[in-house]
């Protein structure tokens, strides 16, 4: 099967799932809370008001034709209005993504960046202290809560060192940089606006820590035990046998293959970074899309409530998408086995 | 000849049981052998214990509740109040020893729903195959498209923030890796020769998924369940410290630690104890689970 055809074929499947993700999300934001006109007219309202308005809405209409109408209404851009901020949930939704955006990217690079020598230290050294050590971090990484570490944190680096600023993207008085890719570190790099970069770079450190921590430690394990499965391998007693530097062969060689297998792993943590940022943002007063989602929990907010669950359903089977794909390009075998 | 045959089948079954206690005792042995997973073992007695005696063991019992004692409000960890008390003056250990309850609560009845409808699905997945499985794991499938937290806040924000709400939509948004693990396994045993033998005998597939089949998946779905109490606990305290889960004055350990956010610049107390008990009951279930993982020698993600 030729990459296009993979490309093709592996889109083709993401299909009946974003399909069953929109009627899950329906049947949550429509079915179970009750009835919306009464919620939006009140108790006092009278029979007439309630079934007049119910006609205006299409509630009177089929589930299944409710959902059509819905689902035509999502794709077009009609998002609802949020009761919170009276805007446009879609447009208020974009206006915070970049925000969160910035805040998962950065925080999977690091954990990732940092994930790879531990885990290849760890798996080289199996059963030695380093391994052990590792395995016990990690186990206290995927174990704290993760607003609990933020708040931590903000005790001992803000309260304590005053070393990093609590909370927010910039500290007060700094303007933002102008917007580009509305991601403030790149684009205050674009209008060459370095100290904007720096305060801008400090406001991630300990969010982008707090989210990361449970990530590293698990790709740091899936390094290690893919690192253990290579060493068993023909092709690297072969290249001992050479008498390659050692460095070498677990740097370039094993831990190709090795990163190859963490790929998913990492892909899924893209999501579930983004499911996860609700609780950081809310302790580092983020001004993110999650920080958004909260809030409209809090006040019922349903419209924005259904939006947030849209967006982070879609990004993470996009997410999914784009690892099978890199996955298949990597290794064609992958694209083999689905005939 | 009766009585031969009888106590053949004795034999042949104190044979078996023989062998079982053997397996059983390696598997004991191995288990104490890791060090961790005793440690594990031994803080999750703790946490159990904890729970079951908070009543005689909290020295402030009453402060579970919505009492007030402005007098001593905030004080820093003492010996009278090991981990200080909070801005009304409750005393913060006998609240975090109450919140065990809660917790270990919050998981045994998340899983005990998940795990029901999960595995169930998943037998039936795995077993009967063609349309009904294609259905069951597209749904999965959906199910697995949206982080755990994000659906179970979507959910409680639909059904109204309470402890049994948060308890039902946690498990509603759980059950799906229960059933991807399940069916993953049934396929790949279904077709082992003691199956088709069950099958030859006349079970029918009610008989053979449950008889049969799965009393050969426990292992994963022990050390699974074992890992996951864990981060339920986590993913609870994460829905109470957004103030969705049981109201105050229920002293979860999620509500206990956002109560405590607000003052991290004067009284880091109120927040830092409650997270690390959540860290305690995670981290022993974490080691129990490793170590099982181990011993059973099973492989789940």
């Amino acid at each position: 099967m030729s990459y296009v055809d993979y490309i093709v074929r592996r889109g083709f499947q993401s299909i009946p799932v974003v399909f069953g993700l929109s009627v899950l999300i329906f049947v949550i934001s429509r079915v179970i809370p009750g009835d919306p006109v009464r919620l939006a007219l009140g108790p006092q309202a009278s029979q007439q008001q309630v079934e007049k308005l119910r006609a205006e809405m299409g509630l009177d209409q089929p589930l299944p034709l409710q959902y059509v109408d819905w689902l035509a209404g999502v794709l077009q851009g009609d998002w609802g209005m949020s009761l919170r901020t009276n805007n446009n949930v879609l447009s208020d939704i974009v206006a915070r993504l970049p925000a969160t955006f910035e805040l998962v990217v950065v925080t999977l690079f690091f954990a990732v960046l940092l994930a790879i020598p531990f885990g290849v230290v760890a798996g080289t050294n199996k059963d030695r202290w380093q391994d052990h050590l590792s395995r016990i971090t990690a186990l206290f990484g995927v174990s704290m809560p993760r607003f609990w570490v933020a708040i931590v944190l903000q005790i001992i680096f803000v309260v304590s060192l005053g070393l990093l600023p609590l909370s927010g993207r910039l500290s007060d008085g700094v303007v933002p940089p102008p917007a580009v890719t509305h991601l403030f570190l790149v684009d205050s790099l674009i209008a060459g606006q370095f100290g904007t970069f720096v305060d801008a770079a400090k406001h991630l450190v300990l969010p982008a820590f707090a989210l990361g921590l449970a990530t590293l430690a698990q790709v740091m394990r899936l390094i290690r035990s893919d690192m253990i499965d290579e060493q068993r391998k023909d092709y690297v007693l072969a290249a001992r046998a050479y008498g390659l530097p050692n460095n070498l062969i677990e740097y370039k060689y094993m831990l190709r293959n090795a990163f190859t297998s963490s790929l998913t792993v990492i892909g899924l943590a893209f999501g579930f970074l983004l499911g996860n940022a609700f609780l950081v943002e809310i302790v580092f007063a983020w001004p993110g899309m999650a920080r958004y989602g909260v809030q409209a929990i809090l006040y019922q907010d349903f419209n924005s409530i259904v939006g947030i669950t849209i967006v982070v359903g879609v990004g993470f089977v996009s997410a999914n998408f784009v690892v099978d794909l890199l996955y298949g390009y990597i290794d064609p075998r992958v694209r083999l086995e689905e005939n | 000849m009766a009585t031969e045959n009888t106590e053949r089948i004795f034999d042949s079954n104190d044979t078996a049981r023989q062998e079982r206690i053997k397996q059983l005792k390696r598997g004991v042995q191995s288990f104490t052998q890791n060090k961790l997973s005793v440690i594990g073992l031994l803080m999750i007695l703790t946490l159990v214990f904890a729970a079951i005696f908070a009543p005689y063991i909290a020295p402030y019992p009453e402060d579970a509740g919505p009492g007030v004692n402005y007098d001593q409000a905030s004080q820093p960890p003492s010996l009278e109040h090991p981990m200080g008390t909070d801005t009304t003056g409750r005393d913060i250990f006998s609240r975090v020893l109450f919140g065990a309850r809660l917790s270990l609560l919050m998981g045994i009845v998340v899983l005990s729903i998940a795990i029901s409808i999960g595995v169930t699905l998943g037998l039936v997945a795995g077993y009967l195959g063609g349309k009904t499985n294609t259905v069951i794991m597209r749904t999965t499938d959906v199910f697995l498209a949206i982080p755990p937290t994000l659906l179970a806040m979507t959910v409680v924000a639909a059904t109204g923030a309470s402890l049994i709400n948060v308890m039902i939509a946690i498990a509603f948004s759980w059950w799906s890796w229960y059933t991807r693990l399940v069916q993953g396994e049934v396929l790949s045993i279904k077709e082992d020769e003691f199956i088709e033998s069950s099958r030859a005998l006349g079970s029918g597939w009610f008989r053979t998924t449950f008889k049969e089949i799965l009393p050969n998946v426990l292992s994963p779905i022990t050390v699974k369940a074992t890992l996951d109490m864990g981060f339920v606990i986590l993913v609870g305290a994460g829905l109470s410290f957004l103030g969705l889960g049981a109201q105050p004055p229920t002293p979860t350990w999620g509500a206990m630690i956002a109560q405590g956010r607000n003052y991290v610049t004067s009284f880091w107390w109120i927040a830092v104890f409650p997270g690390l008990a959540i860290s305690f009951a995670v981290l022993g279930f974490n080691f129990i689970g490793d170590g099982l993982r181990d011993v059973l020698d099973v492989e789940v993600n």
